[in-house]
C-alpha cells in the first residue's frame, strides 16, 4: 500500500483534519479557561486578606490571625490538580460528573477537564510572576496615592505580563500535547484519528509519523512566536 | 504639619518604634540620623502609611491617617516620597514616569501633565531626557527623575528616605543639589540621611534616633558642634 493510498484512499486524510481541528479547539478551549481560573487563583493567592487578624495575641486561637481563607483555597486546588495525573482528572470529568449528563459533548468534557488542569499550573506561573516583581514598584505606585487597584493595573501587572508570557507559552504546548490523551474518554483528536486509519490499512508507521510531525509543526510555531513576542517586549529592559 | 503622637511599630516580634512624638512645621527640613536598625527609615514610612503603626496617631494637616475612615490614597497624593532605591517604573519612559499619576489621579489631560513634567524636567536639569527608558538612566539620573516624579503630583510634603544610598559617590552631590533646591523653595521635608555635611548645612531641625526612639532634636549645627545626650555623642565621633 502506498503512502498515497494510505492517506487518501477512501478520504482517510479527512480524519487527520477532524482530529486536527478537535485537538486545537479543546487546547483553545482549555486554554482560555485555564488563563482565566488561573489569574483569579492566583490573585487570590497574594490577597492580604485576614479576617481573623483581630485574634492576633490570643491564647489558643492566636495562629489563626495569619489565617487567609482565599489564600489556603488557592494552595489545595493547585495542590490538588499538580499532584493528579491529567488522565484521571478526565476520567473523573467524563465519568463521575458528567457520567449521567447525556448528550454532552466530548469537546466541552475535554475543555472543561483540560482548562481545570491547567488552570493550576498558570496560576502558578501568574503568583511567580507577580510576586517575582520588586516590592518598591508597588510602593512607588502607592506612594503617589494610587488604590491598591489601580497600582496592579499601571505598574504590576504590565511588568508581570513580562515575565509570565514565556512560561505561559510553554505551558500552552504542554497543554496542546496533553490533549492527545482524550481518546480515553472518547474524543476523536488527531492521535485517535491515527488510529482510525491503523485499524483500516494497518499500517501504524505513516499515521504515527503524520501525527508526531503536525504535533511538532504546531509546538514550533508556538514557540517561533513566542520568541518573536519576547523580543519586541525587550524594548525597555 | 504633620503630628505623630505616642508611635509604636513592631514587626512580630520585634519592636522597631517605641513611643515617638514629634511636631513638624511647615517649611521645615528635618533631617533624621541614626545608626542603622534605630527606626529611622520605619518612622519615615509610617509618615505615608508605607507601614502600619502598631499604635498611636499620625496627622497630616489635621487628618488622623491611622483612623479606618481616612482614605489614605487622598492623603499620599499630597505626601510625595522618594525612595533609597529610586523605583522608576521600568516599562515607562521618563515621561510617562511622572505624568502617570497626575492623569489618573488629578485628571491633568495628557498635555498639560507634560507641560508640568518638562518643567520639573528643567527642576532636575534633564529634559533631554524625556523619552529615555530608566534603564537608559545612571543612579543619580534615575533618583531626580524620582523627585521630578513625586513633585507632579505638587505634594506639600516630601519624605526621603536614604535618598542618596544607593548612589556611586560621584552621582550623590547632583542629587542634593535638588533636594537643596526644594529646601530653599520652602518645601516641607523629612530626610533620613547618612550624608552628615548634608543633614548640617541643609536641616533646619535634626533628630537623633536611636533604638525605636528620638534621642535628641535640635538645630542640627548646635546638635554636631555640641551634643547634649552621651549616645549622640557616641554616634557621632564615630561618624564625623
Amino acid at each position: 500500500m502506498s503512502v498515497w493510498e494510505i492517506f487518501f484512499g477512501n478520504d482517510r486524510y479527512k480524519y487527520m483534519l477532524d482530529g486536527l481541528k478537535f485537538s486545537l479547539l479543546v487546547t483553545a478551549f482549555a486554554a482560555v479557561i485555564g488563563v482565566v481560573i488561573g489569574v483569579v487563583v492566583a490573585l487570590l493567592s497574594i490577597t492580604d486578606f485576614k479576617p481573623f487578624k483581630f485574634l492576633k495575641g490570643k491564647k489558643f486561637f492566636g495562629k489563626w490571625a495569619d489565617f487567609n481563607p482565599f489564600s489556603f483555597i488557592a494552595t489545595i486546588y493547585v495542590d490538588i490538580i499538580r499532584g493528579t495525573p491529567s488522565v484521571v482528572q478526565l476520567m473523573i470529568m467524563h465519568t463521575v460528573i458528567f457520567g449521567s449528563v447525556k448528550n454532552i459533548p466530548k469537546l466541552v468534557v475535554a475543555g472543561l477537564a483540560f482548562g481545570i488542569n491547567s488552570g493550576a499550573y498558570v496560576a502558578e506561573i501568574v503568583r511567580a510572576g507577580i510576586q517575582g516583581l520588586d516590592k518598591g514598584q508597588m510602593e512607588a505606585a502607592r506612594s503617589l496615592g494610587m488604590s491598591y487597584s489601580m497600582a496592579m493595573y499601571y505598574i504590576i501587572i504590565p511588568q508581570a505580563i513580562k515575565n509570565i508570557l514565556p512560561a505561559l507559552v510553554s505551558e500552552f504546548i504542554i497543554l496542546l500535547k496533553e490533549t492527545s490523551i482524550v481518546g480515553f474518554i472518547g474524543g476523536m483528536d488527531l492521535l485517535r484519528s491515527a488510529n482510525i486509519i491503523i485499524s483500516q490499512t494497518y499500517r501504524a508507521f505513516e499515521p504515527l509519523m503524520a501525527v508526531a510531525i503536525i504535533y511538532l509543526v504546531l509546538t514550533g510555531v508556538f514557540t517561533k512566536i513566542m520568541r518573536i513576542v519576547e523580543r519586541r517586549m525587550r524594548v525597555s529592559d | 504639619m504633620i503630628e505623630v503622637n505616642n508611635l509604636y511599630k513592631s514587626f512580630g516580634e520585634l519592636e522597631v518604634l517605641k513611643g515617638i512624638n514629634e511636631h513638624i512645621m511647615k517649611e521645615e527640613v528635618v533631617v533624621v540620623i541614626g545608626p542603622s536598625g534605630s527606626g529611622k527609615s520605619t518612622f519615615l514610612r509610617c509618615i505615608n502609611l508605607m507601614e502600619q503603626p502598631t499604635k498611636g496617631t499620625i496627622k497630616i494637616k489635621g487628618i488622623d491617617i491611622t483612623s479606618a475612615k481616612t482614605n489614605i490614597n487622598q492623603v499620599r497624593q499630597k505626601v510625595g516620597m522618594v525612595f533609597q532605591q529610586f523605583n522608576l517604573f521600568p516599562h515607562m519612559n521618563v515621561m510617562e514616569n511622572i505624568t502617570l499619576a497626575p492623569i489618573k489621579l488629578k485628571g491633568l489631560t495628557k498635555k498639560e501633565a507634560e507641560e508640568v513634567a518638562y518643567e520639573l524636567l528643567d527642576k532636575v536639569g534633564l529634559r533631554e531626557k524625556a523619552m529615555e527608558y530608566p534603564n537608559k538612566l545612571s543612579g543619580g539620573q534615575k533618583q531626580r527623575i524620582a523627585i521630578a516624579r513625586a513633585l507632579a503630583m505638587n505634594p506639600e510634603i516630601m519624605l526621603f528616605d536614604e535618598p542618596t544610598s544607593a548612589l556611586d559617590p560621584e552621582m550623590v552631590k547632583e542629587v542634593l543639589e535638588v533636594i537643596r533646591g526644594l529646601a530653599n523653595e520652602g518645601m516641607t521635608m523629612m530626610i533620613v540621611t547618612h550624608e552628615m555635611g548634608f543633614a548640617k548645612e541643609v536641616g533646619t531641625r535634626l533628630l537623633f534616633m536611636d533604638e525605636g526612639k528620638i534621642i535628641e532634636s535640635g538645630n542640627p549645627k548646635e546638635i554636631f558642634a555640641n551634643p547634649k545626650e552621651e549616645r549622640t555623642r557616641i554616634f557621632l565621633s564615630k561618624v564625623l
